[in-house]
Parts: C-alpha cells; sequence; structure tokens
C-alpha cells in the first residue's frame, strides 16, 4: 500500500468521518481516497475552494463532535496558518496532515522535504503550542494517524502528521488492525463552565447541538468562552494554560526509538532520514553508534536526549537546512552537527557515514 | 425585545456604538427564528470578524466567531457534518465581500442548507470606518479620504449569479419586510442570502453629511425601490435616480442544496 492511502485508511479506522480539502501535489491520494471512502462509512468529504476554507471546514465540522481531517502541502500549509491559530485558541480537536515538499513557495511539488518543521510549530502568530507526529514507513502513515486522531481528541488541540513525499508515496506491506479503540475528548461536566479547565489544562468538549450553548471566539475569552480582550490576566491565564496543558504533558505524548544507548556518537532523527541511519547501522554494527529516533517532534521530547549518557557528538540529517537541529542545540552541552540535505532526495549512506567518520 | 429567551443577558452591555442598526437586525432575525419554532439547542449561529459578527455573542446557543472572512467556510463545515443542526450566519460587508469574497461565491454555488444575513453597512466600522467594497463611489471614509473611487459591489446580485436559492434585500428601516425575508430564508431549502442595508451613524454617517441617526436611515429608505418597480422604470427606459438600490426578493428558485435537513 501507499503511505498516502495507508494514512487515509488510518483516519477511516479512527472514525474520522469529515475530510475537507483542496488538491495539492503530493498529498492527493489521501483526498482521492478519502473521497471515494467516507461516504460509503457516513462520512463526509468536500473539496473546498480553498486551504483557508478547508481548515475552517474542519474546525466547523470538529465543533459537532465528528472526527476531521485535513491534508495538504507547503503552500496550503501555508494558507491554513491563520485558522491554525484559531483552533488552537478555541481548542478545536483536528488533524492535519501535510505531505511536506520543497519550498519556499512552490518550490519542488514531487519532491520531498522536512522544510516545515518550525512552521508547524511556530506558524500562527501568538504563542501556543501543539503536538506533531513524524512518519518513517507506510505502516506509520497508519498508525500515527490514528494516534494524532487520540491526541488530537485527548489535548483538544490541532494535531499535525508532519509526513514528506517520501513516505506519502512510498509502498510498502501494511497491517491494518480489525478495529482501531478511540479516545474521545473527556464530555463537558454538568455545572462546568465551556472552558474551565481540570488540573490537565483541559475543559470537558461539549459539541454544538449537545445543548450547552456554547460560545466559540478566536479572541481572548474567559472560561464561559465569552471575549475578555483588555483584561491582562484573562489573557495571560488562557494562553498559559494552551500551551502548558500540551507541554507539561510532554512524557505522557513522547514517542521515540533509542537504539545503542551507551553509544558516543549519537544519530537523532525523525521521519525517512532515519531509514538512512538504519541502513548504515546495518551496514556498520557498532555499539559506539547511537539513534534516536523520533515520532512526536513536538512538543519536543528533550529527556530522550539524556537516555545517551555517554554521547559526545550528534549528528542530526534532516531534508532541509537544520530546523529541529535547533531544538537538540538548546538542550545539549555535547556538540550537535547538522547534516542539512535539500533538493528532495534523501542522504545516501555513503553521506551519512562520510559525516560519522568526521566526527568520531 | 423580541425573543428574550434567545439573548444571554449576562453578556450586556454590547459593544454596538448608539444608533447602530446591527441590532434591529438581530432582532429581525430573531423574530423569524422565533417564528420558525426552531429549538436553541438545534440552531448554531455562526460568524466572521466585524461589528455584524459580534452578534452570535449575544445569541443563547451554541455560536462560532470564527476568522475574517471564513464565517461561510466554517458554516459549511457545521452543516455538512450535522444537517440537522439550524444554522444561521451573520456578516459585513468587509467580512463578505472582501476578504471572504471567494467562500461566499462558493457557498452560494454550493446552496448550502444556511442563512446568511449581511448587516451592509458600506464600511469597516470595527477598524475606524475604511473604505470597503460596498462603500459607494465618492463616499468619505477614513481611507477614501478624496472620495470612493472603486465601483461598489452588489451582494445581492451576487448572490444571485453565484446560485443561492433564495436572495433578498431589505434595510434596516424595513423591519417588517426585513423579518418576513429571513422568515423566507430560513425556510428555503439550500443558501438563502439576505443583504440588510444599515447605518453606521459613529464611522460611515458623520463623514457623509448624514449626520444624525435618522437622517441615516431617511437615506436609506428613500434610495430603496422595490425591485418590480425598478424593474418596470427600466423596461420603459424611464431614468433610475442616482445611488438607488432595489429592495425585496430577487430570487426564488429551488436548485439542488447540499446539508439539507432530513
Amino acid at each position: 500500500m501507499q503511505g498516502n492511502t495507508a494514512c487515509a485508511e488510518g483516519a477511516l479506522a479512527a472514525g474520522c468521518r469529515f475530510f475537507g480539502g483542496y488538491p495539492i501535489t503530493p498529498s492527493t491520494e489521501i483526498a482521492e481516497t478519502m473521497a471515494r471512502k467516507l461516504p460509503k462509512a457516513g462520512g463526509v468529504f468536500i473539496s473546498m475552494e480553498d486551504e483557508l476554507a478547508s481548515i475552517a471546514a474542519v474546525i466547523g465540522a470538529a465543533w459537532t463532535g465528528a472526527r476531521a481531517m485535513t491534508a495538504t502541502s507547503g503552500p496550503g500549509f501555508s494558507l491554513m496558518m491563520e485558522n491554525i491559530g484559531y483552533a488552537v485558541m478555541t481548542e478545536t480537536p483536528c488533524v492535519i496532515v501535510n505531505i511536506q515538499r520543497g519550498g519556499p513557495s512552490t518550490g519542488q511539488p514531487t519532491r520531498a522535504a522536512q522544510g516545515d518543521m518550525l512552521q508547524c510549530r511556530f506558524g500562527s502568530h501568538g504563542d501556543y503550542s501543539t503536538i506533531a507526529l513524524t512518519p518513517n514507513s507506510v505502516q506509520e502513515m497508519f498508525d500515527l494517524t490514528v494516534k494524532a486522531f487520540d491526541l488530537a481528541d485527548r489535548f483538544r488541540v490541532p494535531t499535525f502528521l508532519m509526513a514528506d513525499e517520501i513516505v506519502g508515496h512510498m509502498r510498502e506491506r501494511v497491517t491494518i488492525p480489525d478495529a482501531v479503540e478511540a479516545e474521545r475528548p473527556r464530555p463537558l461536566a454538568d455545572g462546568s463552565l465551556p472552558f474551565e479547565a481540570g488540573d490537565d489544562g483541559i475543559p470537558g468538549f461539549a459539541p454544538f447541538g449537545s445543548g450547552r450553548s456554547v460560545h466559540v471566539t478566536g479572541l481572548t475569552h474567559d472560561e464561559r468562552g465569552y471575549p475578555d480582550t483588555t483584561d491582562p490576566e484573562a489573557h495571560d491565564r488562557l494562553v498559559r494554560r494552551l500551551v502548558a496543558k500540551v507541554e507539561s504533558a510532554r512524557r505522557d505524548i513522547a514517542d521515540y526509538e533509542v537504539v545503542n544507548p551507551d553509544a558516543e556518537t549519537v544519530f537523532v532523527t525523525y521521519g525517512p532520514p532515519s531509514r538512512t541511519v538504519e541502513q548504515v547501522m546495518r551496514d556498520h554494527p557498532d555499539d559506539s553508534i547511537g539513534h534516536l529516533r523520533l515520532r512526536v517532534v513536538w512538543p519536543f521530547p528533550e529527556f530522550a536526549l539524556q537516555e545517551f549518557s555517554n554521547a559526545k557528538t550528534f549528528l542530526m540529517p534532516e531534508l532541509n537546512m537544520g530546523q529541529m537541529v535547533r531544538e537538540v542545540q538548546r538542550h545539549v552541552d555535547q556538540p550537535v552537527i547538522s547534516i542539512p540535505k535539500i533538493g528532495g532526495e534523501l542522504h545516501t549512506p555513503a553521506e551519512l557515514v562520510q559525516t560519522l567518520e568526521a566526527h568520531r | 425585545m423580541i425573543a428574550p429567551d434567545w439573548f444571554r443577558d449576562d453578556r450586556l452591555p454590547h459593544i454596538y456604538c448608539t444608533g447602530c442598526g446591527n441590532g434591529t437586525i438581530i432582532n429581525c432575525t430573531l423574530a423569524a427564528v422565533e417564528e420558525m419554532g426552531w429549538k436553541r439547542d438545534e440552531t448554531v449561529f455562526v460568524s466572521g470578524i466585524g461589528c455584524s459578527s459580534r452578534a452570535p455573542g449575544y445569541i443563547l446557543t451554541d455560536s462560532l466567531h470564527t476568522t475574517h472572512g471564513r464565517a461561510l467556510a466554517f458554516a459549511t463545515g457545521v452543516k455538512m457534518a450535522r444537517p440537522d443542526l439550524h444554522v444561521v450566519v451573520f456578516t459585513g460587508d468587509g467580512d463578505l465581500a472582501a476578504i471572504g469574497g471567494n467562500h461566499f461565491i462558493h457557498a452560494c454555488r454550493r446552496n448550502v442548507d444556511m442563512t446568511v444575513i449581511c448587516m451592509n453597512n458600506h464600511i469597516y466600522g470595527m477598524t475606524g470606518g475604511q473604505g470597503s467594497p460596498t462603500t459607494p463611489p465618492g463616499a468619505i471614509s477614513t481611507t477614501t479620504p478624496y472620495g470612493m473611487s472603486e465601483p461598489a459591489f452588489d451582494l445581492a446580485e451576487l448572490a444571485v449569479a453565484a446560485g443561492a436559492n433564495y436572495v433578498a434585500r431589505w434595510t434596516s428601516y424595513h423591519v417588517k419586510e426585513l423579518t418576513k425575508a429571513v422568515a423566507a430564508g430560513l425556510q428555503t431549502p439550500g443558501l438563502a442570502f439576505i443583504e440588510a442595508r444599515t447605518q453606521c451613524p459613529t464611522n460611515y454617517g458623520r463623514h457623509n453629511k448624514l449626520r444624525t441617526v435618522p437622517a441615516m436611515i431617511e437615506h436609506l429608505r428613500s434610495h430603496a425601490m422595490l425591485v418590480a418597480k425598478y424593474n418596470r422604470l427600466c423596461a420603459e427606459g424611464k431614468p433610475v435616480p442616482d445611488g438607488t438600490f432595489t429592495v425585496g426578493d430577487l430570487v426564488r428558485r429551488n436548485r439542488p442544496a447540499m446539508g439539507v435537513r432530513p
């Protein structure tokens, strides 16, 4: 199965019943699969007039309690930024798939990149925090799409599947479970206000039509959902909670693989570059080479780096000019070497070996 | 007050200026909604950004106050996912015709089953009175200090051309007619678009020799002409006074619609 198809199958298995999208290479197979299968599953597929409308419709559908998603690539992702901030502010659970391609601008529509990794964290205005998952296989296109819906619902935050043209168009064998258990948002308790959070910082959810007359606004609002745009304390309380509900759960959300924790030279990867590192490690079995592979990049699991207690150097191959490497550098004292590659192709094993030899 | 059960009385005082026409349009809308016998729990109000779009925040239903221009796209998601809910959208001329123009024509084309009420005050009121796509030629605003040099959009004609099933235009003077038009819209399967021209004394009137609210409302009344009369004058080749706009039903039809209540 193709990665993009596996993503759509994962969404369907997770109970996604609304897809709003706009065609864009290299993500189109996701929309095409949803267009074919969603109506038969009792869901709604709608091709919107642009990506601003796509994410808007997804947020509207999510407020009726439906699991909702969209899929896009760089230019469409850029267009979605304002409403992604709206989803953050209104605590709307939804899933946004970005099959990354080379940018900036129209760039390389048919070539892979990991150039939107900071955009998915910081691209909308204001302070906030979200969750981003990074699959490296067709199986993970399925599994992490399912997981994205669970995280979006649990934390009431837009959640990103930050894939790319390589995993999107790669074909591999996939195991699809008979049934997937969905973790839906906690319902709004009787007597609780619509944006009154519990200890975990997450309010209960009362979708439209459930009789709670919820007012949803992107303005700074109080626990009732009513605008309160000038009180510094109201804004401070709301925005700090929106950030903390995700950041304070970093260990809970974290998902990563550790290979050779005693290693002195450690590759840190996410997405397809991890496949090249795996090849290098197969070709050069050596306990002094380690590998940390992140399946969740945001919120960033800085504690995962501490698992390599003997690390002297971290090496970070990315399909960009060095984006997540800044986050790694921020959290460790050891040298962190960026191995950037742009243009649309993966690093070759030889390229990684060359850098490895130069730094050990 | 009309339909007191539908107001969030804990939101008072509201933000509207003295003499603003938006309250009249909200009242007309709620009177029509109440006439339909809709339940509060089955009704959702959606809006974008601007003075018009603050209206849902005063109404005691589920309500979605969204981003600038995108109300119809959000509303499409709500209605398509839950066709059993009634969806009413409040928008303004800047929200609908400028930043949201693309969503406007596509919502009309899809004919999604919802009612869209545009409070057209011919100005960006919330931001302090800048010229909008419906600011009349020659009118003074903070960004057209020498008079508006662009032609204005006719929102109702745009909705007709784009395919909405029901299109009407009235003003804040025509309270009974406007209420009836909204009710007709609520009953129409498919997209109903009602343009409600209204006065903005704070940011439009005082720059355009309409210094009092009665003067503004009189200006709306005296420039409104029934569609039938307008068509007759045109057919007879008779002149239509400058600044005239049509009021009444512009179209009622039964094109295929989406998201109709089962």
